[in-house]
């Protein structure tokens, strides 16, 4: 009988919620931002979607394979990096440059740090940021929606962030005519990436993972409130240059960062402070790039910036222990 | 475009001046000697010799605080060289190197439970003395190899440790760290061991492991110099072990390995003279 | 109303539907009684009987040796067969006196009733420590230590632990239901020998049963039922004291040094058995439950009973276990058969199936941060573990390993599967060497 007994160390319960079933919640909860980007954008949507999945899916195996490690692609993680890179990519990415783009984020972003959970930054955003510098035209050439059945064709325009930065270059005024209306930028009918046109279907995975506990409220609440109230706090002192905050919120990469890839696990802190804070940083960030960096939108600077300092914020806001007086920070 | 040129390297300049009298103005004299002798240490900064690094114990050596032989990793070679750097006659030390001396891997010897947790020796024998039946055999789940800073020890597929005859220094980093005192220090020249660490009775032994001393004496018997039997567990005498591997063919558990002939069963890795010491063993 | 509790912690099945509705039996004699000498923490205590010796119900048959050591007593009358090692609860073997049983089951003549109005405190606690009394609710910490705090250190606050918070576990809730006058005697003894102002019997709010009877109970008393939230680890000393009373122990430090003591609900009874009739700890009641025993129960068992009896009173296996765990799933011991005795720490014998056995392989840290969420104590659980298991002494001790209460709820939640717990418990294991050895 003894042959079949188990021993262990306490604790002899689990709560069954494992890394792939994590990996795969948060596969589910951006299935309806695919499925509008697909409505809106169409056939083009969908190749860039399933060239950055296979592509990163097939740069993790090749990549394990080359180190003699267990091919682990069963768990999700690289499956979300593809979703989460070709939802930061305009409709109209070259095939190419969105292999490159997967092949990027796994090889240089995630497998070179050692794998799963030691990659410093977000492999998505870097295979992006190195794509945007590298490849500038193809990176901001965005596509007008046509959605399924409307017969439209794909148009090059400006993204309604783009369109505003242009106008500030130019004329230090707002443009008097963004394209499209708050509702049309919070369901999604706007040029943009792939995955930050409707926040609404952003909105709802984000509601699933919730009810998962998969995401906490901080990042998110901490990264949009200080967007929100520096953004407003700009457009009140000049409302005929700085856009209103609901603007900063449904049109870019807002609501994609905040709850997608500033809560990467990985990549940032682990104490509550400590999220707080990454929060109030990318949020910082963001509007400064927006309103005076050179791109129209810094989502994506902000919250790799702020990767960066995640040790250091995790040294900084270590939690207090209980019952001492609080700890020196460790040198 | 020239501006640039001449800007550039203006700084270049400077900066190479500023660095160039830094470096003659805070300069920190270092003996020579002990730069020499770190040249010649092996710089794995094992610790076997008991100073941090191998800086540390160069830095004694000059003081002439430290024998010359405190270095296994070196052996014989660096010695000679240290000897030479402070101009000493060489007392070398005889080459050690650590043997596991058990073969009961998890097909040859009895599982008490199924272990799960840390994959760590000393963490799995606090629970129930460990997954084994046999109360001295090698746990094998990696510690040594983990702590072996010259990727000496191998797993074998079926959770044995095995120790390479060629890459081992002697540094007894895996005897500090081994739970079940299964490794031994054994002269370099020894080739044959009793690859048993377990002092229960023969009976006891048999049931639970294909491959343990069961202290038979037959091998005492064979040739009475070469071993003793302590607490049914034989041991090579390695001061007069030239005949001992007279014994093998009569031992009925097979527990005594010549390792002239080859490494335990499962082992991946080659003798010397067979080997040309291919690559990284996994 | 929010019910008070600390910060952290988890909310894991609690599993207690098997027994806790299920009266507390007497478990009948075993044919054999082993008792360990070792079933507290603190120093063995000493064989004083013989091979060949016949004892008493209660007599002594181990003596203590030192103050943080208590006196082991024979669980029934009959003979000594054995004085050897045995096979113990903490996995290996340790000496034990071997007792056949002679079915009389005759108490010692030398158990004094007393009334212990006439009694001083001292000679209360001299009471509480000749009977053996430990704390039970799992850690067996001599009791008489916690009733004699120094002089300088006046409890005000006076807890009693009714929270039973492990899964699966009822045997202080049944105790609680069944027997509240002998818990609430002990109380008012532990009251009145240490003078505590305040008395609080914290249940949590999953026993409503247990906390209207108490409460109807303590109508007339001082003492105070508090019901506080369900959370693991409601019941571990630390957060309980601060659930109830907003107090943090210090790092390293006892709950006398803020002025509080903690009891088990069911050591209260022990002492009132110990001070009113003289009579030591030689039984308690216990849980047999899990999903591969036929007849979960909740049964009164005398101290020194083999497991493999506790099995056959309660209708033997549904199927061989997977594992057998000695106490609750969160901080319970697994044991390697049912030859090894139930100790005064028994407070449960959890019977799980092969299937019920998380055998999830690990794989890398994805820094979730839900340990750091769940640990009671606010460490960084991960990282504490990522330094010990790469025997980076310095960097484990820096953050805090040693203040860790080793509750489970950071390996309950990691969705990696991380042993944590195991490996923090290496971590304190090595510094405690290092730091003894280094003393010598």
């Amino acid at each position: 009988m003894s042959q079949q007994l188990y021993l262990s160390s306490s604790p002899h319960i689990h709560s069954g919620e494992t890394t792939s079933k994590v990996m795969h919640a948060v596969i589910y909860s951006l299935l309806p931002a695919c499925g509008v980007a697909v409505y809106f954008f169409g056939p083009s949507a969908l190749s860039v979607l399933l060239i950055a999945t296979l592509g990163c899916l097939a740069t993790e195996v090749v990549c394990q394979r080359l180190m003699g490690q267990p091919v682990t692609i069963a768990d999700g993680s690289a499956a979300i990096t593809g979703i989460l890179l070709a939802l930061n990519l305009p409709p109209s990415s070259p095939w190419w440059l969105t292999l490159l783009g997967a092949v990027i984020a796994i090889a240089i972003g995630k497998q070179v740090y050692g794998g799963l959970g030691s990659n410093p930054f977000n492999p998505a955003l870097v295979a992006r940021v190195v794509l945007l510098i590298s490849f500038p035209v193809q990176m901001t050439t965005w596509s007008a929606p046509a959605p399924l059945g409307s017969g439209l064709d794909l148009v090059t325009t400006a993204t309604p962030l783009g369109a505003w930065k242009n106008a500030v270059m130019l004329t230090g005024q707002m443009p008097s005519d963004l394209p499209g209306s708050t509702a049309d930028y919070f369901l999604g009918n706007m040029p943009g990436c792939i995955g930050e046109v409707s926040a609404l279907a952003l909105l709802l995975g984000a509601a699933y993972l919730f009810y998962r506990r998969i995401l906490t409220w901080h990042i998110p609440t901490a990264f949009i409130g200080t967007v929100i109230l520096l953004s407003g706090l700009f457009w009140l002192i000049d409302p005929a240059k700085y856009p209103n905050p609901v603007f900063h919120l449904v049109t870019g990469g807002l609501i994609l960062g905040a709850f997608y890839m500033a809560t990467d696990m990985v990549t940032t802190p682990v104490s509550t402070r400590g999220m707080l804070l990454f929060g109030v940083g990318c949020g910082l960030l963001t509007v400064l790039i927006r309103l005076f960096g050179g791109y129209p939108e810094g989502v994506s600077f902000a919250i790799l910036l702020m990767n960066a300092a995640t040790p250091l914020i995790d040294r900084y806001t270590r939690p207090k222990t209980f019952g001492t007086p609080g700890q020196e920070v460790v040198r | 475009m020239l501006a640039a040129i001449l800007s550039l390297g203006c700084i270049g300049m400077i900066a190479a001046i500023a660095l160039g009298f830094a470096a003659k103005k805070f300069a920190v004299y270092v003996d020579p000697r002990e730069l020499a002798i770190l040249e010649a240490l092996p710089g794995a900064n094992c610790g076997a010799c008991g100073f941090p690094g191998c800086a540390g114990y160069a830095k004694a050596l000059v003081a002439g605080s430290i024998d010359l032989n405190q270095c296994p990793p070196g052996g014989a070679d660096v010695v000679a060289k240290l000897a030479h750097i402070l101009g000493f006659e060489a007392s070398a030390a005889a080459r050690e190197i650590a043997v596991v001396l058990c073969q009961g891997d998890n097909r040859k010897a009895q599982l008490k439970y199924h272990y799960l947790g840390l994959e760590d020796c000393t963490a799995a024998q606090r629970i129930a003395d460990g997954p084994k039946v046999c109360p001295g055999g090698c746990l094998g789940l990696a510690s040594c190899q983990r702590v072996c800073p010259f990727d000496a020890i191998e797993m074998t597929a079926d959770g044995l440790a095995v120790i390479s005859r060629e890459k081992c220094t002697g540094c007894r980093k895996c005897i500090a760290v081994c739970p079940r005192k299964v490794i031994r220090m054994t002269p370099s020249e020894a080739t044959v061991h009793v690859l048993c660490n377990s002092h229960d009775k023969g009976a006891l032994v048999r049931k639970y492991c294909q491959i343990g001393c069961i202290g038979c004496n037959i091998c005492l018997k064979t040739v009475p110099d070469a071993y003793k039997i302590e607490n049914f567990l034989a041991e090579v005498v390695y001061e007069h072990d030239a005949e001992a591997n007279e014994a093998l063919p009569k031992c009925p558990t097979k527990c005594i390995r010549d390792f002239a002939t080859g490494y335990p069963e499962g082992s991946t890795q080659l003798l010397a003279s067979a080997s040309s010491m291919t690559g990284r063993q996994k | 109303m929010k019910l008070k509790t600390f910060t952290g912690g988890i909310h894991p099945p609690d599993n207690k539907q098997w027994s806790s509705h299920k009266a507390i039996e007497d478990c009948p004699l075993p044919a054999e009684f082993v008792v360990p000498l070792a079933q507290h923490i603190g120093a063995p205590s000493v064989a004083c009987v013989e091979v060949g010796q016949r004892v008493a119900r209660g007599q002594e048959i181990g003596s203590a040796k030192g103050f943080v050591s208590v006196p082991m007593h024979a669980p029934t009358s009959g003979e000594v067969i054995a004085v050897e090692n045995r096979p113990h609860p903490w996995g290996t073997s340790l000496p034990a006196v071997v007792i056949r049983p002679d079915g009389e089951d005759r108490w010692s003549t030398e158990l004094q009733p007393a009334d212990p109005s006439e009694l001083t405190p001292d000679e209360i606690v001299e009471r509480v420590r000749l009977a053996g009394v430990v704390g039970m609710g799992g850690a067996a910490f001599p009791a008489h230590v916690k009733m004699s705090p120094p002089p300088e250190k006046q409890i005000h606050t006076l807890i009693f632990n009714g929270i039973e918070c492990e899964p699966y576990l009822t045997a202080d809730h049944r105790m609680m239901l069944e027997e509240p006058e002998r818990i609430l005697q002990g109380v008012a003894l532990l009251q009145y020998v240490l003078g505590a102002e305040r008395v609080v019997i914290g249940i949590e709010a999953n026993k409503p049963d247990a906390i209207a009877l108490l409460k109807k109970h303590c109508l007339e008393t001082p003492v105070e039922v508090m019901s506080l939230e369900v959370k693991y680890p409601q019941g571990a000393e630390k957060q309980l004291i601060a659930a109830v009373t907003g107090l943090e122990v210090p790092s390293g430090g006892l709950p006398m040094d803020i002025g509080v003591a903690v009891h088990n609900v069911s050591t209260a009874a022990a002492i009132t058995d110990a001070v009113l009739h003289g009579r030591p700890l030689i039984e308690r009641v216990c849980t047999v439950t899990g999903p591969a025993i036929r007849e979960p129960k909740n049964l009164r068992i005398r101290i020194g009973t083999p497991l493999s009896h506790l099995v056959e009173v309660c209708g033997g296996l549904i199927e061989a276990p997977g594992k057998i765990i000695l106490g609750g799933p969160m901080m319970g011991f697994t044991q390697l058969g049912f030859d090894v005795p139930a100790t005064r720490g028994t407070s449960g014998l959890l019977l799980l199936r092969t299937e019920d056995v998380a055998l999830h392989a690990e794989s890398p840290c994805i820094r979730c941060a839900r340990c750091v969420q769940a640990c009671p104590i606010k460490l960084l659980p991960t990282t504490i573990a990522a330094y010990a298991r790469r025997d980076l002494l310095a960097e484990t001790a820096e953050y805090c390993v040693m203040d860790c209460i080793e509750c489970g709820s950071c390996s309950y939640v990691c969705p990696a599967t991380i042993p944590l717990v195991q490996a923090i418990r290496y971590g304190k294991a090595a510094i405690l060497a290092k730091k003894r050895s280094s003393q010598i």
